[in-house]
């Protein structure tokens, strides 16, 4: 990918990163956020930005770097540009954890960690029915594995939210929708630890997936150990995916979408698509929340939902070049 | 030079074995050809050296290294392999494509020297595809697809090579001129193993031709011990003859009609 096209992708985070401190109910200028930055604007400024916006804003672009990165590498190794971040029933996975904990009435700030319990899991789950299937190292074994985990994960849910009253099913709910409310600074060095690790562990790998990308055979006549790079992508992969979990619930989409946008904008090899994927899909991430936040004041919308509506006009319009 | 030495393949739940005590060598500076009928066992002798099936007996051997005493990595700059069956799922820059070929001597990390893009100029030269490595690989149309294909094979750095039916779906232009590339590549000094269905450009460009059958090496030698009526017609489960091409002189297969419409 061009040098040009990498600093915009940068200028366009931190354009995104700029916007989403100054933009909200309270409006700021460009010089509050500074002062607020800084600590040198009033106390309501500081507090604005510091407490609220900017610990909010970091997050939802760890999310999106971690989900778009992710849904990178997996889009490579399984060979599918319809592979995506959940798809080893880390959606599913997270989602039963968070329901117990909301069923089982846990502190708020026990329901991310039950999340992130229950997305791992499902990952573990995931790669153990692979394996007992004969199929670790099949990209179409792990995917169905993955499938069935989700769908029995579904039904979990299901069960769980029929006995609980209706402000538990409404938390749980909000919470599978995806949302950065309630980030804080721990939240945003946490995430941004487990990001650092996925995406440096998914660009080491990427050369392989190069690889893998050509099909295995052709992988394994140029020296890749298919089934081990493999299972290393699906565990970077997946745990990058759980992560963000944790940290803001389900945000469909980002991960699907994001890598498509990095090819369309020129990125080819792996290396370069996961580092577009990340850098793209932080700033996608924090302007969908920013938008989750502005379209409908004071309410705000599920993060969740707002990237969903962003991504399907997108590949509907893939779809119509495709055919 | 690769040696198959009285290899065994049995997949799972599958009553047959796939290779049957199978021996083979293709000696260095020689086109060495595996033909037979679908299903004869051709592709599974490529996917045994690759390690993507379980060899039940026997050995395979790499310049006289048993490729399971190898690592992936080391037995990859020792043997490039085209496979039969590459339809890349992202699309790359053809020479982006070649330069996956020094995945061997790169690993994950080290990044690519001067002698690397050297080696990547050079088989694009070798191949006759320099013209190309701007170009997607989508875009590419078959014989340059293959042309591009086996550009990334030598790109490997391998003294051996070998293909698995190259000249699938091409036209006679780009079916002789993928043969010409391998004969090439044998007379540079390479071990050459071919795997291919194209009897009779086989007979005109192998050094040694290996028949399988049902898994079992049914003959093999130079191209008239293994081109004998009698054995093939067997083989292949059809009337046939055996004659000499008139405007070049190889032996030449002759499939007859069906004995019931003639």
């Amino acid at each position: 990918m061009r040098l040009s096209r990498w600093l915009l992708l940068v200028a366009v985070l931190l354009l995104a990163t700029v916007l989403g401190v100054a933009y909200g109910t309270l409006h700021l200028s460009l010089v509050d956020v500074l002062h607020g930055v800084t600590g040198t604007g009033s106390a309501t400024e500081v507090a604005v930005v510091r407490q609220l916006r900017l610990p909010r804003v970091l997050l939802a672009a760890l999310v999106g770097a971690g989900l778009g990165a992710s849904g990178a590498a997996l889009q490579g190794a399984t060979r599918n540009g319809l592979a995506e971040p959940y798809l080893l029933g880390v959606s599913g996975g997270a989602a039963v954890g968070a329901v117990i904990a909301v069923a089982l009435h846990a502190p708020v700030a026990v329901v991310p960690l039950c999340g992130l319990a229950g997305a791992l899991a499902a990952v573990a789950l995931s790669l153990v029915v692979a394996r007992a299937s004969g199929g670790q190292g099949d990209a179409r074994v792990v995917l169905m594995a993955g499938v069935v985990v989700g769908a029995f994960a579904n039904a979990a849910i299901m069960v769980a939210l029929a006995g609980v009253d209706a402000n538990a099913v409404r938390g749980a709910l909000w919470w599978m929708m995806g949302s950065a409310a309630d980030a804080s600074w721990v939240q945003v060095r946490a995430l941004a630890a487990c990001v650092a690790i996925g995406v440096a562990l998914l660009l080491g790998l990427a050369r392989a997936i190069d690889l893998l990308a050509l099909g295995e055979d052709a992988a394994a006549g140029m020296g890749v150990n298919v089934a081990r790079v493999t299972l290393a992508v699906y565990v970077a992969g997946a745990l990058l995916a759980a992560g963000t979990v944790a940290a803001a619930g389900l945000v469909g989409f980002v991960g699907l979408l994001v890598p498509h946008l990095a090819r369309m904008a020129g990125a080819r090899t792996h290396r370069s698509i996961i580092g577009a994927a990340a850098l793209g899909g932080g700033a996608l991430v924090v302007l969908a929340d920013l938008a989750a936040r502005v379209a409908h004041p004071p309410a705000e919308l599920p993060l969740g939902a707002v990237t969903a509506i962003l991504g399907v006009p997108f590949f509907l319009a893939r779809l119509r070049k495709l055919t | 030079m690769i040696e198959f030495r009285e290899v065994s393949v049995r997949y799972p739940r599958r009553d047959v074995e796939a290779l049957s005590a199978v021996s083979l060598t293709a000696a260095r500076g020689a086109l060495t050809a595996v033909v037979g009928p679908n299903g004869s066992g051709k592709s599974t002798l490529v996917r045994a050296l690759v390690g993507r099936v379980p060899v039940a007996g026997g050995a395979i051997l790499v310049n006289g290294t048993p490729v399971d005493e190898s690592g992936r990595r080391s037995l990859a700059t020792r043997v490039a392999v085209v496979v039969q069956r590459e339809e890349p799922a992202f699309p790359l820059q053809v020479r982006e494509y070649v330069a996956l070929g020094r995945y061997p001597h790169l690993g994950l990390f080290r990044a690519p020297s001067r002698g690397d893009r050297a080696a990547v100029d050079d088989a694009l030269a070798r191949m006759a595809a320099a013209h190309l490595a701007d170009r997607s690989i989508s875009e590419l149309s078959g014989g340059e697809w293959q042309r591009v294909r086996l550009a990334r094979a030598v790109a490997q750095g391998a003294d051996a090579i070998v293909l698995d039916e190259p000249t699938t779906f091409l036209d006679i232009a780009h079916e002789m001129g993928v043969f010409e590339l391998m004969s090439r590549l044998a007379r540079e000094g390479r071990a050459v193993l071919l795997v291919s269905h194209q009897l009779n450009l086989v007979a005109r460009f192998a050094d040694h031709i290996v028949l399988l059958h049902r898994g079992h090496v049914a003959a093999c030698g130079a191209p008239a011990d293994v081109m004998q009526g009698a054995v093939l017609e067997r083989v292949y489960e059809w009337p046939l003859v055996i004659t000499r091409d008139p405007a070049v002189g190889a032996l030449a297969l002759v499939p007859l009609r069906s004995p019931a419409r003639d």
